[in-house]
């Protein structure tokens, strides 16, 4: 009788339409509602089948490449239009670069060569400007990535939230290495390289909106560097994942999806700020599914896990690593969590924007 | 209905005649409306629902309560 | 203490649940009547943890969701007025009128803001003296306090230019309907703690000794909804209907005067339309006549929408735990999460919602 995933959000009061007529803010969410824009319009013109593996870089092989060393390439986009441009631990600029660089690592690539393309709205502060700009300098210089190429454009006052930047990014693949969200296979481990949430909370008090105060800063980071690292500790990961919007729940459930299998993790082995937690209490929200800019999700075989882990600890940006879960066998391509108390539920794509609730 | 949290009291103050105070909720930090706990004092906890105190949490019956369901479990290791 | 961890601890948690069972001799239907005590259940799989003799009913405890037709579709109709910033708590947006929801209103080009606080709208209008703020007051009685003060807080600043719509809802009268119904099979409630912060317990007990019913004020925590099962529970057994208090920290007998007097002075009590229920006499409060220029309904003529609410649906069964979502013949065909029929539907707390997805998963 019923023989359709159900399309709503996890645990939030009340469900929403799925809106088909006009855009709507939920369709830059990251979860259920992008994903229909993406496959009703997108999908049917673009339809190449490096786009449709839906992984967060596209893969290509170069033709006549000589033997199986750096044949291939990951190439993502981005744009980032983020309010306000400054916030605690980041800026759009150093998100811009961090983005996508972490974009094109999930593919296992090694980043190298950005494009930059700049909408600035009329009357923006060339001094802010300069700030952005010095920043993506810092944040490539720590990629060690080059921008090679770049646009500018303006628009009229009020057409732009003072400035959006597009960025690209083009990586090499080493030879040996096949990442993709299509690979996970039951058994595998889920392992989440630190805190979630710090990015959405650092932002959402940064806009002011909702008046509450926090020391939480984002985590924006650039991932390529813990991503090396993890290469040369094993070659038997599968899958790397950075959970930006929609946060940790929306990616493992599309993970699941391109690798129909289920995935079932422990809600105490999720590392959370206290102070994180804290203001998802107050408003409402799950920490699931708030955003993160410099973590990432690798799935690995079950064998190597224990060795990747202590890898990753090792590393500045993944401290606080922890084995989260693993894959299951699963028709449905569920998510599930399991609570301290040993029970289970499901964990759903983010449908549209996250709200406060009073519900 | 219901989204109400738990936080401690940690500054009061009045703006435009109302009683205000800013609620530490553990590491975030937000202004809200005392006016229905005129009792309230700096150091206490308080219930909050939309920027609302609604009541002052009494750590006494909470330990009784607490110590009680404690007891319960404990009865059933016993048994 | 911070008073969250130690409710949420997996001792207590299990030895609560040790002593649910021991207690327990035979099948019990219980109802809680908030819709955060149902995501509180949902979160945690609290029912996953219960004895299967002790059945769970999630009431009509979610203010959103229960909101007439009619009104959010007045709502929408105002958000879409050039003069107006319409200002709302978060979960209205998403709540789909007759033709979309404030989602879409914001879409085409109007001023829908999210506010945590009302007092945040207020002072949207203190900021913007040419606009017109409407501010959307829903919620039981645990809300009621703080939209009131918000319309003497705009008396006090001399504002000319902030209103409220306002559809609040009352739980005494739910309760009412639902256990005096002939086919009502719900044996014993858990109140919604947060409501009798505000209101306290004593309009309860006429309840429980009318309908012989026991009726147990309750927290969120999971170690609160425990324990207020377990007392319920306990009267059952005992063959008891008394009103006790789970939430003793928080709730005492008389509630919270100054926020009683604050409702008092600013609502009257009205009929209310509930989605998915229909009318239930005194469920409702609007505001006083003294009040009427902050009053959106009376600001504002927009062209009266009579929606129905769908023949098909049988949320009010549902709600009294009457039927089960799966063998409503609407349910997964014509009413689905993205074209929801009634209540039970709309909210991801209602049953019917809750059954879509987790019926299925098990």
């Amino acid at each position: 009788m019923i023989d359709s995933f159900p399309n709503y959000e996890a645990l939030h009061c009340p469900l929403p339409l799925l809106h088909n007529e006009r855009i709507v803010m939920g369709h830059g969410s990251g979860g259920r509602m992008s994903y229909e824009l993406i496959s009703k319009v997108f999908f049917p013109s673009f339809n190449s089948p490096t786009l449709k593996t839906g992984d967060d870089a596209g893969l290509i092989t170069l033709p006549n490449s000589v033997g199986d060393s750096y044949s291939k390439l990951a190439v993502s986009t981005d744009s980032h239009v983020v309010t306000p441009l400054f916030f605690p631990g980041g800026d759009i600029g150093r998100l811009a670069i961090c983005g996508t660089v972490n974009d094109v690592s999930m593919l296992g690539a090694t980043p190298l060569y950005m494009t930059a393309g700049f909408v600035l709205e009329e009357g923006l502060d060339i001094d802010t400007l300069c700030k952005v700009v010095e920043s993506m300098h810092e944040a490539a210089k720590e990629a060690n990535v080059q921008i090679i190429a770049g646009d500018t454009k303006v628009v009229q006052n009020g057409k732009a939230d003072g400035l959006y930047i597009n960025t690209t990014g083009i990586g090499i693949i080493p030879g040996g290495i096949n990442i993709s969200g299509t690979r996970a296979q039951p058994g595998d481990v889920v392992i989440l390289s630190g805190t979630i949430g710090d990015h959405g909370i650092a932002v959402l008090a940064a806009r002011g909106e909702l008046k509450f105060e926090t020391q939480i800063k984002s985590d924006v980071s650039p991932l390529n560097g813990l991503v090396a690292t993890m290469l040369e500790a094993t070659k038997a990961i599968h899958v790397l994942r950075d959970p930006t919007r929609g946060g940790l729940a929306t990616s493992l459930n599309e993970i699941a999806l391109q690798s129909h299998v289920g995935i079932m993790i422990q809600e105490e082995k999720i590392p959370i700020k206290p102070a994180v937690e804290a203001a998802c209490e107050m408003l409402g929200f799950d920490a699931l599914y708030v955003a993160n800019e410099g973590k990432l999700i690798a799935i690995v075989e079950e064998h190597q896990a224990d060795k990747l882990l202590d890898r990753m600890k090792a590393h500045p940006l993944g401290a606080d690593s922890e084995i989260i879960g693993t894959v299951i066998e699963q028709p449905d391509t569920h998510v599930m969590l399991k609570t301290t108390f040993g029970t289970t539920r499901m964990i759903d794509m983010i449908s549209g924007e996250m709200l406060p609730r009073i519900c | 209905m219901c989204l109400a949290v738990p936080g401690k009291i940690v500054e009061i103050y009045e703006i435009n005649g109302l009683l205000m105070g800013k609620i530490d909720f553990g590491g975030v930090v937000r202004e809200v409306c005392l006016t229905f706990v005129p009792e309230a004092k700096v150091g206490d906890y308080t219930i909050i629902h939309v920027g609302f105190a609604l009541n002052l949490i009494d750590e006494k019956e909470a330990m009784e309560t607490l110590t009680l369901l404690d007891e319960i479990s404990n009865q059933g290791e016993i048994e | 203490m911070k008073y969250l961890a130690e409710f949420r601890n997996s001792k207590l948690v299990s030895g609560v649940i040790d002593e649910i069972t021991r207690t327990v001799s035979q099948p019990w239907v219980i109802m809680e009547i908030c819709g955060g005590q149902t995501h509180s259940i949902m979160k945690y799989g609290l029912d996953q943890l219960l004895p299967d003799n002790i059945e769970l009913v999630h009431g009509p405890g979610c203010p959103v969701c229960v909101t007439s037709l009619e009104m959010i579709d007045r709502a929408l109709a105002i958000a879409s007025q050039p003069e107006v910033i319409f200002t709302s708590y978060g979960d209205m947006l998403r709540v789909p009128g007759s033709q979309g929801d404030l989602f879409s209103v914001r879409a085409s080009g109007k001023d829908v803001r999210v506010v945590y606080s009302v007092l945040d709208a207020v002072k949207i209008a203190q900021d913007n003296p040419s606009k017109l703020v409407v501010f959307f007051a829903i919620g039981f009685e645990t809300t009621a306090p703080a939209n009131a003060m918000s319309v003497l807080q705009a008396q006090k600043l001399g504002l000319d230019n902030f209103c409220l719509l306002v559809s609040h809802v009352r739980v005494p009268p739910a309760m009412n309907l639902i256990l005096g119904s002939p086919s009502n099979r719900v044996q014993g409630f858990l109140a919604a703690g947060h409501v009798c912060t505000v209101m306290g317990y004593w309009e309860y007990v006429p309840i429980a000794q009318k309908y012989k019913v026991p009726i147990v004020v309750t927290g969120f925590e999971p170690v609160d909804i425990l324990q207020g099962i377990l007392l319920t529970i306990r009267e059952l057994e005992h063959k008891s209907n008394d009103v006790k208090n789970a939430y003793s920290r928080v709730v005492n007998y008389r509630g919270n005067k100054p926020a009683q007097n604050i409702i008092e002075q600013v609502f009257i009590e009205c009929d209310q339309k509930w989605r998915g229920i229909g009318n239930i006499p005194g469920s409702g409060w609007r505001l006083k006549p003294a009040f009427v220029k902050y009053n959106a309904e009376d600001r504002f003529h927009v062209e009266e929408i009579k929606p129905t609410e769908s023949p098909l649906c049988i949320s009010g069964q549902i709600l009294q735990g009457l039927v089960k979502p799966i063998n409503c013949p609407a349910f997964a065909n014509q009413c689905s999460p993205e074209h929801p029929l009634g209540a039970t539907m709309v909210s991801s707390e209602g049953a019917c919602a809750a059954y879509y997805r987790y019926g299925r998963s098990k």
